[in-house]
């Protein structure tokens, strides 16, 4: 017996084997979403930024402003720039034709992009961007290799330089590899204040991925409370009907 | 000891009319169940409670939700988004599903441990298989309706296994979707039929119930009570299902719900376990996902299915193992021949085999969600092996083995 469980046990190391590695290593995104100031940040970051492209067709407007602390004056000056009602959903004007026609791929609405990625993939791809002169937009990235979109917060961030790797492959020929970027140069924000940018937005980004999130843990509290409790009811319930149980 | 009424008033009136107090009686108040059920025997009440919630999820959800290719998706944010209490609702749905089958799998092993498909139980646990293939029907239509991307493709590769039938495989599979592939005309009667299953599962517990209730219920001796009864035609190790199982039952939901409450508030999605990330893509028919795995609760036979490699270019051995894998099961009581019901009294081997199985299918539903490699098949191919020796070779290892002696009474 104890021979067949150790060699079921040893049957299963190979399985981990390549169960790990792949990929470029994602680097803590560290959010806050109790901070509404870095919600507040990332919003509006991403309708001046995100916006014209990406919409977050699963977010209302005035959800976002409540959620966010924002007022409805505020709102209707700084967030929504497309003339929307503030009870509209978050949508912009663009078609997925149109997207097709210049990236290469509709454009994805960003509303859930936290949840199928994550938000440390979010935060990743954001600082990721370096020159690339042979695509189409002159950027390449390294969590997503041959992305189609251009680097938008190049303003913010400058541009980085790739970093390459010459090695030999299994043919023998010389291949290059990008394992890294150089320190950004030509952005208005220092290396730290872009990483701040980035934060809010994908504090953003989360928290449009799942708006009720604090307020489910806020309630799952008082749940997991009640239950304890009705379980110490119960309990002594029990306890005293199986009394004359021998 | 009589069933029948002696009440008089309302109740008296009701019961000239309905047997309501002989029902009460023979099922819960007289129903003589035995004194020494443990841990395991939570998962039955357990199962019964979850489907009940996930009918009453369900129906709210379908007050929202739009089974439609172009609205499905929008629908289930909506309902996640703009409805009251929306959010909380889905995630008891989809946590729901997900621990119907943890609370039916350790009910199952628990019957396997304890004998409980023995003589005279076989029609028992047979009933019980037909609510496990529904649950598994019901699942897996209504994985289809989030309409994300796993939902599609997932539902993609389980339609196919249709089309890998000799000679009427691809008119079947374009008979199941309504389509050429998954469309809207596929989700509609997925949705249909997502909603019609439950009920259909509601009446098959209740004849499972109906069938328990005949032969009585085993427990961890796998002694039968009846047998040894007092001058009153009580079981001496018997006790009255209510009050005592339901008070008992009511602590242990207590507790499952804390649990449920758990996952459903602090991490609905369990880490892409319960709620896969692909899932939030809205489906798309021109786009396969790199890696598609269905959710975990069926992984097993998905990794059955995988394991076994085409022959004669065709597919069709996989899909039979996989049904096969389910299939043996119903002739699990024919094929235990030990003289005693419970591992408790069964030798060494048995118990041996047991452990097996179980860490079989464990592994197995891990393999059936990662991505396929050379060594994870042939881990695959190994696991599936063990999994059905359990089965054929059990008249051998039952039969031939030393058993304890099973007391009297019940122990504790």
């Amino acid at each position: 017996m104890k021979k067949l469980i150790i060699a079921a046990i040893l049957l299963l190391v190979p399985m981990f084997a390549s169960a790990s590695g792949g990929g470029i290593h994602l680097e803590s995104a560290n959010i806050d979403l109790t901070d509404q100031a870095s919600l507040q940040n990332g919003a509006k970051y991403f309708v001046n930024y995100c916006m014209g492209c990406h919409s977050l067709e699963y977010m209302r407007y005035n959800r976002m402003a409540e959620d966010l602390g924002i007022d409805e004056v505020d709102l209707r000056q700084n967030l929504i720039l497309t003339g929307a009602k503030p009870g509209e959903l978050m949508t912009n004007s663009m078609r997925p034709q149109d997207g097709e026609k210049w990236f290469g791929t509709a454009v994805p609405d960003l509303t859930l992009v936290t949840r199928w990625r994550s938000p440390d993939w979010v935060y990743t791809y954001l600082k990721s961007f370096y020159a690339d002169p042979s695509r189409p937009y002159g950027v390449n990235n390294l969590v997503f290799p041959a992305v189609g979109m251009p680097h938008v917060l190049t303003g913010l961030q400058g541009i980085q330089q790739p970093i390459y790797e010459e090695y030999l492959n299994e043919g023998g020929l010389t291949v290059k590899k990008v394992t890294g970027v150089s320190a950004p140069a030509g952005g208005s924000l220092s290396p730290e204040e872009y990483d701040a940018v980035v934060r809010d937005l994908t504090a953003f980004l989360t928290y449009a991925g799942e708006p009720m999130k604090l307020e489910r843990q806020r309630l799952g509290i008082y749940v997991l409370l009640f239950l304890g409790l009705f379980f110490i009811v119960s309990y002594a319930l029990k306890k005293e009907y199986w009394k004359d149980v021998h | 000891m009589s069933t029948e009424t002696t009440a008089t008033g309302f109740l008296g009136w009701i019961d000239k009319r309905f047997p309501l107090t002989k029902v009460w009686n023979e099922h819960l108040a007289q129903y003589y169940a035995p004194k020494n059920f443990n841990f395991w025997y939570y998962f039955g009440s357990l199962a019964l409670l979850v489907l009940v919630l996930q009918i009453v999820t369900g129906i709210w959800l379908a007050m929202n939700y739009k089974p439609s290719a172009a609205d499905a998706f929008a629908s289930v944010e909506y309902i996640m988004r703009d409805v009251d209490w929306g959010w909380l609702i889905r995630y008891m749905h989809s946590t729901g599903a997900s621990f119907f089958f943890i609370a039916v799998y350790l009910h199952m092993f628990r019957a396997l441990m304890y004998g409980s498909y023995r003589k005279p139980r076989e029609l028992l646990w047979i009933i019980g298989l037909i609510i496990y293939l529904a649950m598994m029907a019901t699942a897996f239509f209504g994985y289809l309706l989030p309409w994300g991307q796993m939902s599609y493709w997932g539902a993609q590769v389980i339609v196919n296994l249709f089309a890998a039938v000799p000679g009427i495989g691809e008119d079947l599979s374009v008979w199941v979707r309504g389509d050429y592939v998954i469309s809207d005309a596929t989700l509609n009667r997925f949705f249909a039929f997502h909603f019609l299953l439950p009920f259909v599962l509601a009446a098959l517990v209740f004849v499972h119930i109906v069938a328990l209730h005949k032969v009585g219920s085993n427990n961890p001796d796998g002694i039968e009570i009846k047998e040894n009864k007092d001058e009153n035609g009580i079981p001496r190790d018997g006790i009255p299902f209510h009050p005592y199982y339901t008070v008992k039952d009511i602590a242990g939901i207590a507790v499952f719900l804390a649990v449920f409450s758990a996952v459903v508030f602090f991490a609905p999605d369990l880490g892409g376990l319960f709620l896969e990330g692909p899932n939030f893509i809205p489906a798309n028919p021109l786009k396969t996902p790199e890696h598609i795995a269905p959710v975990w609760y069926f992984t097993p036979f998905y990794a059955m299915l995988r394991a076994i490699p085409p022959m004669f270019g065709s597919q069709f051995p996989g899909v039979v193992v996989m049904f096969a894998a389910i299939l043996i099961m119903f002739f699990l009581p024919w094929l235990d021949r030990s003289p005693v019901k419970s591992v408790r009294y069964k030798g060494p081997i048995f118990k041996a085999a047991l452990a097996l199985f179980a860490i079989s299918f464990v592994v197995l539903a891990y393999l059936g969600l990662q991505s396929s490699t050379p060594a994870r098949t042939l881990a695959a191919q190994v696991f599936t092996g063990l999994y059905f020796a359990f089965f054929l070779l059990m008249p051998f290892y039952s039969k031939m083995e030393k058993t304890k002696p099973v007391p009297e009474r019940v122990t504790k």
